[in-house]
């Protein structure tokens, strides 16, 4: 189980003096308040993974570990591909990133979906993915443009259901 | 971090009218972000899906996430139990 105490005392320190507050819901807020209910079976639903692991096709630009309050971009990840084509690129703080580079599925399990699908589980994948890379320290342009840029090209895909993966 | 970007992309997410679920690796930060659904695992980080070249468990926890799908009553943060 990952818990504070693993974390290290570097880290701690830094997530103990984190603004946290700052981004946390806020009562009257329309986003931090949004609840969408699911109107149809899982059956019926065409599903997206978004991964925060800092994942890339190996033809796509990789996240730039060099930008000081982290990289808030985003990679477009097709279904049709074999997760274990993925890159990471993660500027994070003290985790194991052996289990993902064995299996990509680990944190972005669209072989797992494939199977889902396959059983009738869900209805289809939905054609594209993203991918963040995770330790965003100032997340005001995540909040204001590449999540907001990432909501609308789902809602265009038609997806009904995003399945949300840290690292 | 990661736990807390997972929250504020969900939050988008689900404003944009799509239904969401995401795992929790870290409690502390997921009580604090407030995502709309959550399922805490207790795995380390860079584990979200239990164990590499595990298809049953890591499908275990994606069907564990799929359920709270039904879940309205926000922020719904549930646990994992392997």
């Amino acid at each position: 189980m990952a818990n504070m105490a693993d974390i290290e005392f570097k880290e701690k320190l830094f997530l103990k003096g984190y603004p946290f507050k700052h981004y946390s819901p806020r009562p009257g807020d329309p986003i931090s308040n949004a609840v969408t209910p699911l109107l149809k079976p899982l059956s019926a639903c065409t599903v997206a993974l978004v991964t925060t692991a800092g994942l890339s096709l190996p033809d796509q630009t990789p996240f730039d570990l060099t930008i000081r309050n982290g990289d808030s971009s985003f990679r477009e990840i097709p279904s049709d591909i074999s997760p274990q084509l993925l890159e990471m690129n993660q500027r994070s703080w003290s985790f194991d990133q052996t289990g993902i580079l064995r299996d990509r599925n680990l944190a972005f399990p669209l072989d797992r979906l494939r199977e889902m699908q396959q059983r009738g589980e869900i209805a289809a994948l939905a054609p594209h993915n993203y991918s963040f890379m995770g330790s965003i320290v100032g997340p005001a342009t995540l909040m204001k443009e590449s999540a907001p840029e990432v909501a609308r090209r789902l809602k265009a895909d038609s997806v009904d259901v995003v399945l949300l993966t840290p690292v | 971090m990661c736990n807390q970007s997972v929250g504020l992309i969900q939050r988008q997410i689900e404003y944009a009218g799509i239904t969401t679920v995401s795992i929790s690796l870290l409690r502390e930060i997921t009580e604090k972000t407030r995502p709309p659904r959550a399922l805490f695992v207790p795995f380390p980080l860079g584990y979200p899906l239990g164990e590499p070249d595990n298809a049953d468990l890591q499908t275990r926890i994606m069907r564990a996430a799929f359920a709270l799908l039904s879940r309205n009553d926000c922020p719904v943060l549930e646990s994992f139990t392997p």
